[in-house]
């Protein structure tokens, strides 16, 4: 990403958006100027600030003689008076991090745009999960911390150090040269990006031995860790495999994501199906039409 | 993907909170056939008529969006509102659909209607795990699988800024950030932005429309009055 300067007024809205803090004004420039080892090329920038066209040169006259009457220029706090952001041309390696924080933007190696892959969420479809084993789902870099690839490799050596094997659609997973150690391609390593999920599934019963390695890497790392637990229900929806020894870990899980078991391989053939009225649910609360 | 699952609080802080997405399985390997995205349609034009908070195409955005002004008379307009017909028609491709809730009865009755609907889709529920499981139970289905947000490890209960942090993480893929999050608190206690133009602004910046503005508006009123 880039910020054009003759645009820029420096009203410092996008200093807020970003989500790694890697916007700031430049005190000699007097523009907003982006930390480029730390932009992890998600453009939340780009893509969440509404756009406005405000003549730069008259905004910035009106700043400075408001400024004197000690008045500040402000606009709506997530828009860009100017349209100064700019996409940059990224080429590899940079070109990595907007592949993994950018969320519109759908990974090679998955097609699905995101950071991880289907999971336990298509799990009634493609039975990844099955009954007795545990799929995990090892976050690094949330909350608007980020982490770098070498913090992954941490991760995925322990791991792979246990004997474990990698989801192989996922995108953390295509980057290893050798998913027998975890080692992930040296050009990289150094990349950082907003998160990015490492996918593994073991047997039930290793499920606390995972948790000690998870454990001990987070201590050796500059970023957060969130961990996603999937399992696979019993036939009457319960599930006392996991949650139990969860429990022993010290952890209370308090939300997730359950899936309800309705997929099925054939999709419902909707030709001759009642329309729904569209009238009737296109109206929410506060619609408009725009 | 929504990344839904990892969205910082308390069960109780859930309890207006349900998300209720689909999404075909992609992998050749699932072997799934069919028409996914019709499917989707109906999941979608199912919601909208059960009153839901948002409704979210993951590829083109909910029903908040940024604007694009082409004229300089675009900083004085009116602000955008939900649109959720924009989402509904411009729905191309399969992919995660999803419709946020702030009302469990509106929640567990779209559920019901979408088991009899029989579409095909996998349907997931993001919410406290007694949320989704009552949902479940109204509509008479047995849960299939399970992902347990096991929460951000070494963020306590008690750290500060943690309404921050519930709101910045109602956008799983971390495109709002806690600066702006934190901005917006310190807005509505300086009564400089309402709670509702609060978490509106910060809708626009999740792209995947399943940001709560029901949640984050009762957050940002207890931030106003000093309720941790």
């Amino acid at each position: 990403m880039k910020i054009n300067p003759a645009k820029c007024v420096a009203c410092g809205n996008c200093t807020y958006v970003c989500p790694m803090g890697a916007i700031y004004i430049d005190p000699l420039l007097q523009r907003a100027t982006i930390n480029r080892d730390e932009c992890v090329e998600c453009y939340a920038c780009y893509n969440g600030l509404s756009k406005e066209v405000l003549p730069p040169s008259t905004v910035r006259f009106v700043r400075r003689t408001l400024a004197n009457f000690r008045v500040r220029f402000e606009p709506e706090p997530d828009v860009c008076p100017t349209t100064a952001f700019e996409p940059d041309q990224l080429e590899w390696p940079r070109v990595v991090r907007r592949a993994f924080s950018d969320p519109r933007v759908p990974h090679e190696s998955t097609g699905v745009s995101g950071r991880g892959t289907e999971e336990v969420k298509t799990n009634d479809v493609t039975d990844r999960v099955g009954i007795g084993e545990v799929g995990f789902t090892i976050e690094l870099g949330r909350p608007g911390i980020g982490a770098r690839f070498r913090d992954f490799q941490e991760m995925s050596r322990a791991l792979a150090k246990a004997g474990v094997s990698f989801e192989k659609n996922n995108p953390i997973s295509t980057l290893m040269t050798d998913v027998t150690t975890g080692d992930i391609r040296t050009d990289i390593l150094n990349e950082k990006v907003m998160s990015a999920i490492i996918e593994i599934k073991v047997p039930v019963a290793r499920t606390e031995e995972i948790m000690r390695i998870i454990w001990e890497v987070e201590k050796r790392i500059p970023t957060q860790v969130v961990i996603g637990v999937g399992v696979r229900c019993d036939a009457d929806g319960e599930e006392t495999m996991v949650l139990p020894i969860l429990e022993k870990l010290g952890y209370n899980p308090q939300r997730a994501k359950t899936n309800i078991g309705l997929g099925r391989k054939v999709i419902r053939d909707l030709t001759n199906a009642a329309p729904i009225s569209a009238d009737k649910g296109a109206q929410p609360k506060e619609m408009v039409t725009a | 993907m929504t990344n839904t699952l990892h969205r910082y609080g308390k069960a109780e802080s859930f309890v207006d909170d349900y998300i209720v997405f689909s999404l075909p399985a992609k992998s050749k390997a699932a072997g799934q056939t069919g028409d996914a995205l019709a499917a989707q349609k109906r999941f979608m034009q199912i919601a909208a008529e059960y009153k839901p908070a948002s409704l979210g195409d993951a590829l083109h955005g909910g029903s908040l969006r940024p604007t694009k002004s082409k004229s300089i008379f675009g900083h004085w307009g009116k602000r955008n509102k939900p649109n959720f017909k924009k989402v509904l028609e411009g729905m191309s491709k399969a992919g995660t659909m999803a419709a946020v809730f702030d009302s469990r009865a509106n929640a567990e009755a779209f559920v019901k209607r979408i088991k009899e609907e029989d579409l095909g889709l996998s349907v997931n529920i993001s919410s406290s795990i007694d949320n989704a499981k009552n949902a479940c139970k109204h509509a008479g289905i047995p849960r299939h699988s399970i992902a347990y947000s096991l929460g951000f490890e070494d963020v306590g209960d008690n750290t500060p800024g943690k309404q921050a942090i519930m709101l910045s993480t109602m956008c799983g893929h971390g495109m709002l950030s806690i600066n702006l999050a934190q901005k917006m608190m310190s807005f509505v206690k300086e009564n400089r932005r309402t709670p509702k133009e609060a978490a509106e602004t910060m809708a626009r910046f999740c792209s995947c429309g399943i940001f709560n503005t029901t949640r984050a508006r009762r957050i940002l009123e207890d931030v106003r009055v000093g309720v941790k």
